[in-house]
């Protein structure tokens, strides 16, 4: 594996995203990647098909409030009297749209900005690695908060303060990626071809950065899940939708922790920890595939010797997490 | 110094950028949110108060270039307005008595999970394959997947509510007065453990992975190899060797997870009642108070600047290569 991958490196690689497909092929055989995709398509399956299972309206007053968990009610009521299972399924629409939405538009701005730095050079580059690094560096959460404050409320309003604060990390690290790709002989030969910029950045260059951008993206999503949940849960989402963040906030400021009633705040923080477990799953699977020395050790080492690891050993089989 | 005057250089633009975004956020936002805000609060405010957050929040019809260096230099004098939901104090002094808490909560959680997460880092790449290097850290990645605040208030309901082992809220016990006393030290660090071991638990992992994944790294380098073979202890190998070779990356990622860490301790300091600024950010969130939403998210990027600031200083300590190029 490590050694096909330097093969795609050094010839020229014109047929697309060959890397891509690649990498896909392995994350197949990967079982910390299938245990990832397993519980990602659970969830999907039950934001889809949450219409079916509560045709009402979630948000409707079913009876008394705040009761256990019961046979008519599988999780239980909320102090509203609302049905938590449905509050959940329904909340997984929202939040999975929000955080998969917020995630992919930002790891788009952080391969733009990337690239074009990577690319560029010069004074275009210093300005994008700038505002890159004074991004990364101002604490996220103040700024979600302010950026969400001002805003006029609405969905909309949540995706894009994730994307102004999601992208940075991702673009720093494909710009760096990108610098070393830009050195290669292949992008001389295709610009002294007199093939465009923006052709050579896209063929050329991006996929040979296939597994970066793959993790840039599960990195984004995750932050964005993460960060969409603190925000609603400070109040600042859009109050009329029902998302997981949206569940703890009114679970919160109904007391329903003080009360003891685990069943309302239990659910919906589950939820949004499976979904960011089983990207962060897919996300060291695909480490373990580009790093070949992160891969499981053939033989169990001794207890006082450093292992020593065979480059190149195919076992692409992995840990079962 | 040529690095510490760059980076230095780099942390005050940085600075400026947040005032200036600060500066543009009120007044390029369409609706006037600002305008609400202070109809709301109207019978509170006397006439010269609220021509001062006008001024501040950008209800002013002077052009751009006569209100942003007056703008400029009200921030860097201090005067960040009046706090509208702890009516009337000024939002620097609602500010300057929760930041320390919000400091120690942080400061506290990052140090305890440096220290454990490398530690385990360091142990799982010396010995792959074993129970710590297998079951550890997929372990530790779900528990980092929790939010941080699902996990305070998780701990808080067993813990606190569940077996009355911990306080439930605030930094210190009612009726103690904050002195430098025993029991009022130990008083604030039971209040501590539960909010600090939240953050703790959420970003542990992190730390772990990323050591034992450099010092995977740095174990098949030759001088490892020479060092067992000159029959050194393996306890003195791995830690004067290996890991202190791997250490150089997990000092920058401190720079780089103080503004997480900070956020976590402003939503823990939410369910816990911690008297730290993230408490009062969701009565500022409600009570539509803009100034002492800006002057917090300020305060904050000025402390995590001077943080990175003395890490890098550390930095330079620690590597010689930056001191020579």
């Amino acid at each position: 594996m490590a050694s096909t991958k330097t093969e795609a490196l050094a010839t020229t690689p014109k047929r697309g995203s060959r890397g891509g497909a690649r990498l896909f092929r392995n994350l197949g055989r990967n079982g910390k990647a299938i245990a990832g995709v397993a519980i990602l398509v659970v969830f999907i399956a039950a934001a889809f098909l949450a219409p079916v299972f509560f045709p009402d309206d979630p948000s409707r007053i079913l009876s008394g409030g705040a009761t256990p968990p019961s046979l008519e009610h599988l999780l239980g009521t909320t102090a509203k009297g609302q049905d938590v299972l449905a509050l959940t399924l329904w909340g997984a629409r929202s939040s999975l749209l929000v955080g998969f939405l917020a995630g992919i538009l930002a790891t788009l701005v952080a391969i733009l900005v990337g690239l074009a730095g990577a690319y560029f050079g010069g004074v275009l580059d210093d300005i994008l690695s700038l505002a890159t690094n004074v991004f990364l560096l101002i604490p996220g959460l103040p700024l979600l908060v302010i950026l969400a404050a001002f805003m006029p409320p609405g969905l909309g309003t949540v995706v894009i303060v994730l994307v102004i604060t999601g992208w940075a990390g991702g673009a720093r690290i494909l710009r760096s990626q990108g610098l070393s790709i830009r050195g290669k002989d292949y992008v001389a030969a295709s610009i002294v071809a007199g093939e465009r910029p923006l052709r050579i950045m896209l063929r050329d260059i991006l996929p040979n950065m296939a597994s970066i951008v793959m993790s840039t993206l599960l990195g984004c999503i995750i932050g964005s899940i993460g960060a969409q949940a603190g925000l609603e849960f400070l109040g600042l989402g859009d109050s009329n939708t029902i998302s997981w963040g949206t569940n703890l906030f009114w679970a919160t400021s109904d007391g329903s922790l003080m009360l003891g009633q685990w069943w309302i705040f239990v659910p919906s923080g589950l939820a949004i920890a499976l979904v960011a477990f089983a990207l962060a799953l897919c996300n060291y699977a695909v480490d373990e595939i580009t790093n070949p020395r992160l891969r499981k050790p053939r033989r169990a080492a001794s207890a006082n010797a450093p292992t020593l690891v065979t480059v190149g050993a195919d076992d692409g089989k992995g840990t079962s997490a | 110094m040529r690095f510490i005057l760059r980076r230095l250089g780099f942390y005050l633009v940085a600075f400026w950028l947040s005032i200036t975004l600060n500066f543009l956020l009120p007044r390029l936002m369409p609706g006037d949110p600002v305008s609400r805000m202070l109809s709301r609060s109207q019978g509170q405010l006397d006439p010269s108060q609220i021509d001062s957050l006008r001024r501040l929040l950008g209800v002013d019809d002077r052009p751009w270039w006569e209100q942003y260096p007056e703008y400029l230099w009200r921030v860097l004098s201090g005067d960040l307005g009046i706090s509208i939901s702890r009516f009337p104090t000024p939002v620097t002094e609602v500010i300057g008595s929760q930041l320390p808490w919000t400091l120690l909560l942080g400061f506290t959680s990052l140090v305890i999970a440096v220290i454990i997460g490398n530690l385990l880092g360091i142990l799982a790449a010396w010995r792959r394959g074993s129970v710590l290097d297998s079951f550890v850290p997929p372990l530790l990645i779900f528990l980092g997947s929790f939010p941080y605040f699902w996990l305070a208030m998780g701990l808080l309901y067993v813990f606190g509510i569940g077996l009355g082992w911990a306080p439930l809220s605030h930094a210190f016990s009612v009726g103690l007065q904050p002195s430098f006393s025993g029991v009022f030290i130990s008083d604030v660090a039971a209040h501590l453990i539960m909010p600090a071991l939240s953050i703790v638990f959420v970003s542990i992992g992190g730390w772990m992975l990323a050591m034992r994944n450099t010092m995977i790294g740095t174990n098949s380098e030759d001088y490892i190899l020479m060092a067992e073979a000159k029959g050194l202890r393996p306890s003195r190998i791995m830690f004067a060797y290996a890991s202190r070779n791997a250490m150089l990356p997990a000092v920058t990622n401190i720079g780089m997870s103080i503004g997480f860490i900070v956020g976590g301790a402003l939503l823990t300091e939410v369910v816990f009642a911690y008297p730290g600024v993230g408490y009062q950010l969701m009565a500022a969130v409600q009570g539509l108070d803009y100034p002492l939403m800006q002057g917090m998210f300020l305060t904050i990027t000025g402390a995590v600047l001077l943080a990175n600031f003395l890490i890098d200083i550390i930095y330079v300590r620690l590597d010689p290569r930056v001191r020579v190029s």
